[in-house]
């Protein structure tokens, strides 16, 4: 039997949240934690979290696994546990709970949305694609793969303490996606809107976000790269 | 029952997903009030886990590329029951479709000469079948689905499309003339019940493949949609005919794309045998995914199957050598070692034929206006309903779906439905106001669920569904036991429609959309299995032991479910396209 400690809080009945401990039946399979939440759901329906693919590409099921950001249907047990004898859940930290696993992630959209993450370009379009170099699209890789999972943005210090005017490694990381595409012609304008103490600047290079991202990307590089133009654009 | 709040729009979308965001742009764009409903945020819709590619003509990889063999292929691909005017359609306007993704940023792989990079997949050729393989399918290295959907979701945000994320539209409201006048939705958040209200509802809820307990399918894939259809009584089209793709990881279910083949992959059986080269000649491991998935049932039920067990065959990769694998599929690399703990550098993946696409669903014409048929056997289109995506039947893909085309299915049609619902505010839509009753009656499913006090586990009739689909109506199907498929599925439908919901809060109530989402996928699985029964010949992934040939003569058309009297009725398929000479009817090899 697997140990499972799961924070629990429904705002219509709990005054305060609280960890409730369990025991799973795992078959002493080596399962995903999100397998191990389907089996404990089966038994009680109440238990809550987000999830959608399982397979790691729609970043619904983000948490904090025995005290790691990761997602829950890529993490298998042998890897959470580490030698622990325990799985302990928590919803990704610094933002509001709403239920149990599950975060308001507002902030964290809205920072996305800040950075503009959409192509700028007011040439006319070209009757075919707007031609980009095979070196020119490989600035991309790394950068485009982010799935909005929140679990760097939530591990991150300077998230924490300035959710509304840092724009966190996962918006930063998009900010950079649309600075280097070679078919956008919007980067002063984007520079323009970043270059201010906080938006950027906030970030203390800690690396967390590089340690949790589960499609393995570095927004901290991004973020120098961002910083090195800002810096450039300013001389 | 209190009254509830209405909220109006010109067109609400319901899903998230590539289609649904594609007809939400277009209407957008034009500046009418619309809004997209989705119960998870907009990219964390299945169409988030495509893979391999969006197959399109654009002429990159070969500049004599052309439209009419795309045409061709898919054609043939549906075995014949995909409607010729809809591919035609499909297939031509699909290149300005691929460059307005590109305009809007999309992050395609490129080619030398800074095109978009195209790969080979299956079913498609040059010349109408007389030139060999084609390369046609548009690829963001093996993460398209991903590329696409991000893309679409940042458009979205430019045009200020209003999202209502992490809602859930439970059904249709129908007014006195059987029009479609908005649905019931649920804050999933908080729990409010609205009305909404629209002059045009697009049904862009993505497929169901839930119903089997096998599937490449994201747990949302619940059929949302065909619930909702069936139950407002609308039919549903060629709804038997489910697509299951070779290469699903063995025992986990996760894809691996089409386009691991189309970069040289190849299938092995337990003796190292390339066992495609048998079935398909020419086209081998890239012929059409039903030949190719029977064909590993084949070796795998004739005792040629790989591991302890038999179970499985082996997906060959390693002799691409590292740096391809990393630059064009770096995300299937991912997927095998998490899933399979085989490194396909090293090591082959364990794939099965695994249940992925729902070629049915609601019928639609060329502009995504859902489709009924009246006594006469005429197409009624139905007043204010569209759809478009997996849910819809236009039908491009008929019995059989060529890989890379679910996407440009997605954009095009998303598309058209967005273009068409613009010309008809523009001329002016006048649906009457559905009335109080008619509003509680869409809201009553909710309702009675609420009200429950007893019953079974939704956890357990769900995966009870799910072996009954899985056992009775797989790969290859028969009489006999499809009727017995039907029989425990007539004994399940009243359990299902009194599930126990225990728990009966307001706030973020997952349990509550489970036991919804569980009445959706059983009605698909019905009609799934009827549908099934009914149509008696083998037909693209339709493959019958007691009637094991394609009968032209009596099947060349497709089946339609009508849910009231739950019977099965037949529809043409269309053979006249508008610029080229019709495709006929062929036997069908690769």
């Amino acid at each position: 039997m697997l140990k499972v400690s799961i924070y629990r809080y429904n705002p219509e009945t709990d005054a305060e949240p609280y960890m409730q401990d369990l025991e799973v039946d795992t078959g002493g399979k080596d399962l995903m934690v999100l397998d191990v939440l389907e089996l404990i759901k089966a038994k009680d329906t109440t238990v809550v979290y987000r999830r959608s693919c399982r397979e790691g590409v729609c970043g619904s099921d983000g948490m904090n696994i025995n005290g790691k950001n990761g997602l829950a249907c890529i993490i298998p047990l042998s890897e959470a546990l580490s030698g622990s004898s325990k799985l302990v859940l928590r919803p990704l930290p610094g933002l509001p709970v709403i239920r149990d696993l599950i975060v308001d992630m507002s902030m964290f959209y809205k920072q996305y949305e800040k950075v503009k993450p959409y192509l700028i370009n007011n040439t006319p379009a070209p009757a075919i694609e707007r031609l980009q170099s095979p070196e020119e699209r490989e600035k991309l890789d790394g950068l485009y793969e982010c799935i909005l999972c929140a679990c760097c943005s939530t591990a991150c210090p300077s998230f924490w303490w300035n959710p509304e005017r840092f724009i966190g490694p996962s918006g930063l990381l998009q900010a950079y996606r649309f600075l280097a595409d070679s078919r956008d012609t919007a980067t002063e304008q984007r520079l323009a809107e970043l270059d201010d103490p906080f938006s950027v600047f906030r970030c203390h290079g800690i690396q967390n976000c590089v340690n949790v991202c589960p499609k393995g990307l570095n927004p901290t590089k991004a973020i120098g790269h961002i910083r090195n133009m800002l810096l450039t654009s300013a001389t | 029952m209190t009254t509830i709040r209405t909220i109006s729009f010109d067109g609400v979308i319901v899903g998230g997903g590539g289609a649904g965001m594609r007809a939400a742009l277009q209407l957008s764009q034009s500046g009418y009030k619309t809004a997209v409903i989705s119960k998870v945020f907009p990219t964390r819709s299945h169409t988030v886990s495509a893979q391999g590619g969006i197959t399109c003509a654009i002429a990159s990889a070969d500049p004599n590329d052309d439209w009419r063999w795309h045409m061709y292929d898919t054609v043939k691909g549906s075995d014949y029951i995909g409607d010729q005017d809809a591919i035609e359609y499909m297939c031509s306007v699909g290149p300005e479709a691929i460059f307005e993704l590109d305009h809007m940023g999309l992050p395609f792989s490129r080619t030398e000469e800074g095109r978009i990079y195209q790969r080979p997949f299956g079913g498609q050729s040059k010349n109408f079948g007389e030139g060999g393989q084609a390369a046609r399918t548009c690829a963001a290295a093996d993460r398209t689905g991903h590329a696409l959907l991000h893309t679409l979701y940042q458009g979205n945000m430019k045009n200020n499309t209003v999202f209502f994320n992490e809602w859930y539209a439970t059904d249709l409201i129908k007014n006195q003339d059987g029009a479609i006048t908005g649905v019931i939705a649920i804050c999933i958040e908080t729990g409010e019940v609205v009305h909404v209200k629209s002059k045009a509802t697009v049904l862009a809820t993505g497929g169901a493949g839930r119903i089997y307990a096998s599937t490449t399918n994201a747990h949302i894939n619940t059929g949302d949609g065909v619930g909702m259809a069936l139950r407002a009584g609308v039919p549903v089209q060629d709804i038997e005919m489910w697509q299951f793709h070779p290469t699903g990881i063995a025992g986990a279910g996760v894809l691996v794309t089409e386009g691991c083949r189309g970069e040289g992959g190849y299938l092995v059986n337990k003796d190292g045998e390339r066992f495609m080269e048998r079935y398909a000649p020419n086209a081998k491991d890239l012929a059409g995914r039903d030949v190719v998935a029977r064909s590993m049932t084949l070796e795998i039920l004739e005792g040629r199957g790989c591991g302890p067990e038999g179970d499985h065959v082996f997906l060959k990769l390693d002799h691409l050598g590292e740096e391809v694998l990393e630059s064009r599929l770096p995300g299937i690399c991912e997927l095998s070692r998490t899933f399979a703990h085989a490194d396909p550098v090293k090591e082959p993946v364990p794939v099965v034929p695994t249940c992925h696409y729902m070629m049915g669903g609601i019928p639609t014409n060329v502009d995504g206006q859902a489709i009924t048929v009246d006594a006469d056997g005429n197409d009624q289109v139905i007043p204010g309903l569209y759809a478009c995506g997996e849910v819809a039947c236009v039908s491009v893909h008929g019995a059989n779906r060529l890989g890379g085309n679910s996407l440009l299915d997605l954009v095009v049609f998303g598309r058209s439905a967005g273009l068409h619902i613009e010309k008809s505010l523009r001329e002016g839509v006048d649906l009457k106001d559905a009335t109080d009753d008619e509003i509680a009656k869409a809201a009553s499913r909710l309702t009675n669920l609420n009200n429950t006090s007893g019953g079974e586990s939704v956890a357990e009739l769900r995966k009870e569904l799910q072996t009954i689909m899985q056992n009775h109506f797989g790969v290859f199907r028969r009489g006999d036991y499809m009727q017995e498929g039907i029989k425990k599925l007539a004994e399940l439908r009243p359990r299902i429609e009194n599930a126990y919901l225990e728990d009966k809060s307001n706030a973020y109530n997952t349990a509550r959309i489970e036991a919804l989402e569980l009445h959706n996928l059983f009605e698909v699985a019905e009609a799934t299995a009827i549908a099934a029964e009914e149509r008696k010949e083998s037909r693209g992934a339709h493959a019958r032991e007691d009637f094991e040939d394609r009968d032209d003569e009596n099947w060349l058309c497709h089946s339609m479910y009508f849910p009231g009297e739950k019977r099965i009725g037949k529809r043409s398929v269309n053979f006249e396209p508008k610029t080229v000479d019709t495709f006929e009817p062929k036997v069908r090899t690769y």
